[in-house]
């Protein structure tokens, strides 16, 4: 028995030993591992995760998509203010500005080698809108929001005629939502039950994008392969690309150091920080969030927060600094400190709160609770890595004016229940809006609406209308003096305290060049490079 | 043999209809919300109830059990939202990864662990005891993430002789065509070296990781069971008899010792099934706790159920299989049906 168990041994250490790979594969693949990967393959399926916006990203065009800019650091980053063609080659915005008109690449072909037709657009657009949940909300966010507004011309020409002069109408176009789906190939895989295909979609594909999906395994692994007639843009370099799921971080981590994959996001700030510190080995690509950030909300609709004196007093007892060296790992951007005055019309931008704890005590006192008061300060456990430490030094920190709070850690299964309830009085956060201007974030935040992510119940008739005027502002000069308007009222009244802007950190090998930032976070592997 | 086999197979019906009513219960008393976590971005209260209407959830409790034991019954275990496939199509692919590596994992626990044990029962107080004692201590008081962890800093990070930990085979190799599920077995078939080899290679931190947890029980039992039995009447009476001392150990001794053993075993078996959850974390290995545990945080009901389920047939079927070797090995024992 013994005797066999050695030669086991000795048959395993072979098996260790021989790990000669084709070196020849490596030079056009890219290996990728992240914590977890797509659930489907179509975004507008019901509960399609983050990764999933990846995949439509690279498999399926837009018919328009964003330039790119570099950044100060060196990272090049997609250019909101400028649009450029994919899958049409031009378009023209109507005089009267009632629509708009795109003239599709007449060699545009999808995966099977189809043309891509505008019938194609229109239905793709249709199923958007009928999906509901996530698609339907996107495309409404840009007054997309009826099948009757899209219109097929010719073969090549589709118009989409405009409910209301949007400037988010555009750019709404350009996300990943409004991807263009082979009609053809998916209504024949669509049953009267199922008149959109859901269900074949979830596995398979009908795009036209860069890469076509050569295998997915789900919670395991997705392989994509160029897509050699790709027209809408200049041809990938990598052949293929293999995306593993590896949910432990520290295991992605040595995987990078030693050379096993080339590229991994989503880590905690603390191996970023350490692995950006790497210079001689690893690159690691940092980008603040746009118009995303992390912040305590107060739940004005209740004592005691129904005062402003209270929430003030919450601002200056903050430890920011605190918070900044222990959760957020320097990563990031302050968001306090600075004025409440604001300085242009940039968001989000610092306030004017900085800790203070003898003026919060002071506040405390004015506002009639000198001894403090007791209350619960919840947070999302599937973000614990950066809310958990902030919860312990924020209770620290409250305990010095008086206030007691409780820490509520809710599961991330019950989280978007628990604000959708609207009752918890103290609560750390995180919001980020795709579309990068001020007042999409204080529609969704700060408006009377009381849409889900104003998780503090405020309502203000002055904010509302701010915030209705600068979307609809007719020129540049109103336009800025609501903003402005707006961020200032949101400092002075502070029913959140914004804290932190977080970073989108990528790390990869030295020899991976080309990452792009982009608004959904998701990698595009088509400019990475990897000599 | 096969009345023993059809009457249990018969009296596990009402305890898999039971689990079947209870893990619906179970789901369904979970504080969260499902419709409210797939809505996702646009979780406006309307979004969630177009969602909760979608998923039937908005129905009389009563009428969503029915109509979850008609799907059942016609073989549909409901779907998984968190990875959008079907839950009986996600347990076929997961079970056989985590199958195979629990079966690598037992073997090669059994490999160390019942030599270990019969060598400290027939030397008690030697080193070889002591080593007994030091690597059963060890490998039940270090958790499995732990040694997982710490292997694969060691083997991968440090030394450089395993494989990355990047799941059941190399990125740059294809997994043989599916005929058991098990990579072992289907490249074997396929006659893919390659694949062998590589599937092979990234069994072994995770099976040793989980290896090194299990032995401890096992090389106690044996042990235990086998210093009962030396010290038993038959067996001095073998060795006045001048019976050779292999033939007593193994062919009399170990035989008799063999039964609380295989109970352990079983036991053990089971429980590595649903102990995996962290080795399959540490190695990025696709299988069946990991995804359970991953559904119930996004509340997922139909995975979850399937999981119970698919572990409670599992388990019937374990039962049946330990009770027959019993039967193998000792002729005395009666298994009732």
């Amino acid at each position: 028995m013994t005797h066999r168990f050695a030669s086991a041994l000795l048959a395993a250490g072979l098996l260790l030993a021989s790990g000669a790979q084709a070196q020849d594969a490596r030079k056009e693949t890219l290996v990728v591992a992240n914590e977890f990967g797509p659930n489907m393959l179509d975004i507008h399926g019901v509960g399609a995760n983050r990764p999933s916006y990846g995949v439509a990203w690279i498999v399926y065009d837009r018919l328009i998509t964003h330039g790119r800019k570099t950044l100060p650091n060196g990272v090049v980053m997609y250019d909101f203010a400028k649009l450029e063609p994919e899958l049409a080659e031009r378009w023209e915005v109507a005089k009267d500005g009632s629509g708009v008109t795109f003239h599709l690449r007449k060699n545009a072909k999808f995966h099977d080698g189809s043309p891509v037709t505008a019938a194609d657009v229109k239905w793709s657009y249709e199923r958007a809108l009928a999906m509901g949940g996530f698609p339907q909300f996107q495309m409404k966010a840009g007054s997309l929001e009826k099948p009757e507004q899209f219109e097929v011309i010719n073969e090549h020409t589709f118009r989409v005629k405009y409910l209301r002069p949007d400037k988010m109408t555009l750019p709404d176009m350009a996300v990943p939502v409004a991807s263009i789906y082979n009609a053809t190939l998916a209504r024949k895989h669509a049953t009267p039950e199922d008149p959109w295909a859901a269900t074949w979609l979830k596995n398979n594909t009908a795009g036209g994008g860069a890469y076509k999906v050569e295998s997915f395994k789900p919670g395991q692994e997705i392989v994509f392969t160029r897509f050699d007639d790709w027209k809408n843009g200049p041809l990938p370099k990598l052949k293929r690309i293999i995306q593993r799921d590896v949910p432990s971080a520290g295991n992605r981590r040595a995987l990078l150091v030693r050379g096993d994959i080339d590229m991994t996001y989503d880590m905690p700030p603390k191996d970023f920080g350490e692995m950006a510190a790497d210079t001689a080995r690893l690159k690691v690509a940092s980008v603040p969030i746009e118009n995303a950030l992390f912040y305590l909300g107060m739940n004005v609709t209740k004592p005691p927060f129904n005062q402003v004196k209270v929430r003030q007093a919450m601002a200056y007892a903050m430890p920011y600094d605190k918070m900044w060296d222990t959760a957020m790992y320097g990563r990031g951007v302050k968001l306090y400190g600075a004025s409440n005055e604001p300085k242009t019309t940039a968001w989000p931008q610092a306030h004017g709160y900085k800790t203070d704890i003898a003026k919060a005590k002071q506040l405390l006192a004015e506002a009639g609770f000198p001894n403090g008061f007791e209350t619960t300060l919840s947070f999302d456990l599937g973000g614990a890595t950066f809310s958990e430490p902030m919860a312990i030094l924020i209770q620290e920190s409250l305990g010095q004016i008086g206030i007691k709070a409780q820490i509520n850690k809710v599961p991330g299964a019950n989280w978007r229940a628990a604000l959708l309830k609207k009752d918890m009085p103290l609560m750390i956060n995180r919001f980020g809006g795709w579309l990068n201007y001020p007042e999409y974030f204080f529609f969704w935040c700060y408006h009377g609406q009381n849409a889900v992510f104003n998780t503090m119940s405020y309502q203000d008739a002055e904010m509302d209308k701010f915030i209705t005027n600068a979307r609809f502002a007719e020129s540049k000069a109103i336009y800025e003096d609501q903003v402005r308007s707006m961020i200032r009222k949101a400092h002075a009244d502070v029913p959140r305290v914004p804290l932190f802007q977080p970073t989108q950190d990528v790390a990869m090998q030295k020899n991976i060049s080309g990452f792009t930032y982009w608004f959904h976070l998701q990698p595009d592997y088509r400019q990475i490079v990897k000599n | 043999m096969f009345r023993l086999i059809a009457r249990r197979l018969l009296t596990s019906v009402p305890t898999l209809a039971g689990i079947v009513l209870v893990t619906f219960a179970l789901t369904r008393l979970l504080p969260g919300d499902p419709a409210a976590y797939f809505a996702g971005n646009a979780a406006s209260v309307e979004a969630v109830e177009q969602i909760r209407a979608k998923l039937g959830l908005n129905q009389p409790l009563t009428t969503q059990f029915l109509r979850y034991v008609r799907e059942l019954a016609s073989g549909d275990w409901g779907q998984s939202l968190s990875t959008g496939q079907p839950v009986l199509t996600e347990i076929a692919t997961r079970l056989p990864a985590s199958l195979e590596l629990t079966l690598v994992a037992l073997l090669a626990s059994l490999a160390v662990s019942i030599p270990l044990g019969v060598l400290a029962a027939t030397r008690p107080g030697s080193w070889i005891d002591q080593l007994c004692r030091l690597v059963t201590t060890a490998g039940v008081s270090l958790p499995v993430f732990f040694t997982g962890l710490l292997l694969s800093f060691v083997f991968y990070f440090v030394l450089g002789w395993a494989p990355s930990p990047l799941g059941r085979i190399d990125p740059y190799v294809s997994a043989p065509a599916t005929v058991t599920g098990f990579y072992l077995i289907d490249s074997a078939l396929a006659g893919d070296g390659a694949a062998f080899v590589s599937s092979a290679r990234q069994l072994i931190l995770p099976a040793l990781t989980l290896a090194l947890f299990v032995m401890a029980p096992v090389a106690r039992m044996t042990r235990a069971s086998m210093l009962g039995v030396l010290s038993a009447d038959f067996v001095r009476t073998a060795r006045a008899m001048g019976l050779s001392r292999v033939r007593v150990l193994y062919g009399y001794a170990f035989q008799n010792a063999l039964l609380p053993v295989l109970t352990t075993i079983g036991m053990v078996f089971s429980f590595m099934l649903g102990a995996n959850v962290l080795v399959e974390k540490v190695f990025a290995w696709p299988g069946i706790g990991s995804f359970a545990v991953e559904s119930l945080v996004a509340s997922d009901y139909a995975p979850v159920q399937g999981f119970v389920l698919t572990m409670a047939i599992l388990y019937v079927a374990l039962n049946l299989v330990i009770d027959l070797l019993y039967l193998a090995v000792d002729p005395r024992v009666t298994v009732e049906g």
